[in-house]
């Protein structure tokens, strides 16, 4: 669904990312692992259309995304669930999603909305400020839903959320491939990112160090861990 | 005079200078909402819609049509300027856009003083609004009164413009967070474009309204850019209900200063915003950034 070949980029003149591929297919989550400072928000933001520089192919079912304004990327496909949640604290729930409603949701109305995030529906009122971190979170997730994605990027989402909360989260992820989402997962969480993945990338210095199945990654799991992911 | 319709009469001047102010300064406080920078040129584009709206006042000889003209024309002045200048400039340094609003400010005066002469232009009236009514018994220009309902109408519209429509929703949204406004499928960059337009409509017709009572004259810009700038700062920098509340007690302050303590006149605004200052910091609405 999602294709990134060679990506390069960064903000100023030194590279952060340094040759990316990857793909993120429908139904599936993709998980990228990576110690802090390896690129893995930069890249979900050049695939955003949120980096001063970016080279390299990305397609969306064949259709070329790299050098789009972020507004055509999203209308394009892509939903975007950045870190930190980024709610509008100012506006209502409603109102933050309505922001990404050009026209009413097509694929995400209301009661299937509710349905899935039920925690949103009795805040439908409430400033985005005034949710707990969590609620925050799922209403970062439904705002996304609302433009009716083909593909999801979550940013660290289990960031700060207490253990239930993440178990939530993932029967959410894993809901959404069964819809046929390809969701595209950035996490420090190892627990949370074995128990939703299909597919697990690691990124180190910029790049894609390893990529497999989650059963390859179990498979050589210790070396992998020391290798990349603990300090 | 009765001291109470001194009061009421007085009270009224103040409104409807309020009004005028109110529309200046919404202008202002949108944009710094959405751009987080001030528009130098704002007090300019007032003044062209003073000398428009005289101009076609005379021209065609219908009030109205002036009020339809000068908003149109710095509307269109300022979509064109947004597009080509400004829009290039938000992701720079903020010193480039209070220069470059700068420079414009500066090129509208040249061209006004070019086009229209040194001299001053003063609009009559038409018949219908040069009357007085009698208010507790005491004559009142109904043109006041005019002024002061079109600074409730234009407030009302753009308080229902920004809660009701989706382009007010996008325009709160984008004031909060333009990057994600964007990544949610919204062309932040058209969004900026109309409120910049919107403001500088809103500010010619404050000119154009005004036109009849202060006279169109090359001082007029730079005279009531700096009591927008105070009325904003008062309000608490981007705040709708602040920008009101602002006006209002400029409004005020300046019209039962010139009355009562003649000397302190042209400090009266000052003072009040150092008043305001003091006690909260951010402004009446302001919201800690
Ligand atoms: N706005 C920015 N301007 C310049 N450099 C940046 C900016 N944001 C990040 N960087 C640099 O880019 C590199 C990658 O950062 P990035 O945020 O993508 O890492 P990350 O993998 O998401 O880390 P974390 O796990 O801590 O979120 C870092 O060296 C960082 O210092
Ligand atoms: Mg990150």
């Amino acid at each position: 669904m999602l294709e990134m070949q060679g990506l390069r980029g960064g903000y100023g003149p030194a590279q952060v990312l340094n040759d990316v591929s990857l793909s993120v297919r429908a139904g599936e989550v993709t998980a990228i692992l990576g110690r802090n400072g390896v690129g893995k928000t930069t890249l979900l933001r050049g695939l955003m259309g949120l980096l001063p520089r970016l080279s390299g192919r990305v397609t969306l079912a064949g259709e070329a995304l790299a050098g789009l304004p972020t507004h055509r990327v999203a209308r394009a496909g892509i939903g975007y669930v950045p870190e930190g949640r980024q709610i509008f604290p100012e506006l209502t729930v409603t109102e933050n999603l309505a922001v990404g409603q050009r026209s009413p949701s097509r694929l995400w109305p209301a009661e299937r909305l509710f349905g899935l995030l039920p925690n949103l529906r009795e805040r439908q009122r409430n400033a985005g400020r005034s949710l707990s971190g969590g609620e925050q979170q799922m209403l970062a997730i439904a705002r996304a839903l609302v433009t009716d994605p083909r593909v999801l990027l979550l940013d660290e989402p289990s960031q700060g959320l207490a253990p239930m909360v993440v178990q939530e989260l993932a029967r959410i992820l894993r809901h959404l491939a069964g819809e046929g989402v390809a969701v595209l997962l950035v996490e420090q969480n190892l627990r949370l990112t074995e128990t939703v993945a299909d597919r697990i990338a690691i990124m180190a210095r910029g790049t894609v160090v390893h990529d497999d199945t989650a059963a390859g990654f179990r498979a050589a799991e210790d070396e992998l861990r020391h290798r990349w992911l603990t300090l | 005079m009765d001291p109470l319709a001194l009061l009421t009469l007085q009270a009224l001047n103040a409104l409807s200078l309020s009004a005028l102010l109110f529309f200046i300064s919404l202008g202002l406080t949108l944009i710094f909402g959405i751009m987080r920078v001030v528009n130098f040129a704002h007090g300019a584009l007032f003044m062209l819609g003073a000398y428009v709206g005289v101009t076609a006042h005379n021209a065609s000889g219908s009030f109205l049509l002036s009020l339809v003209a000068a908003p149109l024309a710095a509307g269109l002045l300022g979509l064109a300027f947004e597009r080509t200048a400004l829009s290039r400039l938000y992701a720079r340094e903020h010193s480039a856009f209070l220069l470059v609003t700068f420079g414009l400010a500066l090129a509208l005066t040249e061209a006004i003083r070019l086009l229209w002469g040194a001299d001053a232009r003063q609009a009559e009236l038409p018949d219908a609004l040069s009357g007085i009514v009698f208010v507790m018994d005491e004559p009142f220009p109904v043109y006041r009164l005019l002024l002061i309902g079109a600074g409730v109408l234009c407030g009302l519209g753009c308080w229902a413009g920004l809660q009701r429509t989706r382009l007010g929703l996008l325009l709160r949204a984008a004031s909060q967070n333009p990057v994600m406004t964007a990544a949610l499928g919204n062309d932040v960059g058209r969004v900026r474009a109309f409120v910049f337009a919107l403001a500088c409509a809103l500010a010619a017709l404050g000119g154009a309204l005004a036109a009849p009572l202060l006279s169109a004259s090359l001082g007029l810009g730079s005279n009531v850019i700096i009591d927008a700038f105070v009325i904003v700062m008062i309000g608490g920098m981007g705040s709708f209900l602040g920008t009101a509340a602002g006006s209002l007690l400029v409004g005020f302050a300046q019209t039962f200063g010139n009355y009562y303590l003649p000397e302190l006149a042209l400090g009266m605004t000052y003072v009040v915003m150092i008043a305001v200052l003091v006690l909260r910091p951010g402004g009446l609405f302001g919201r800690p950034e």
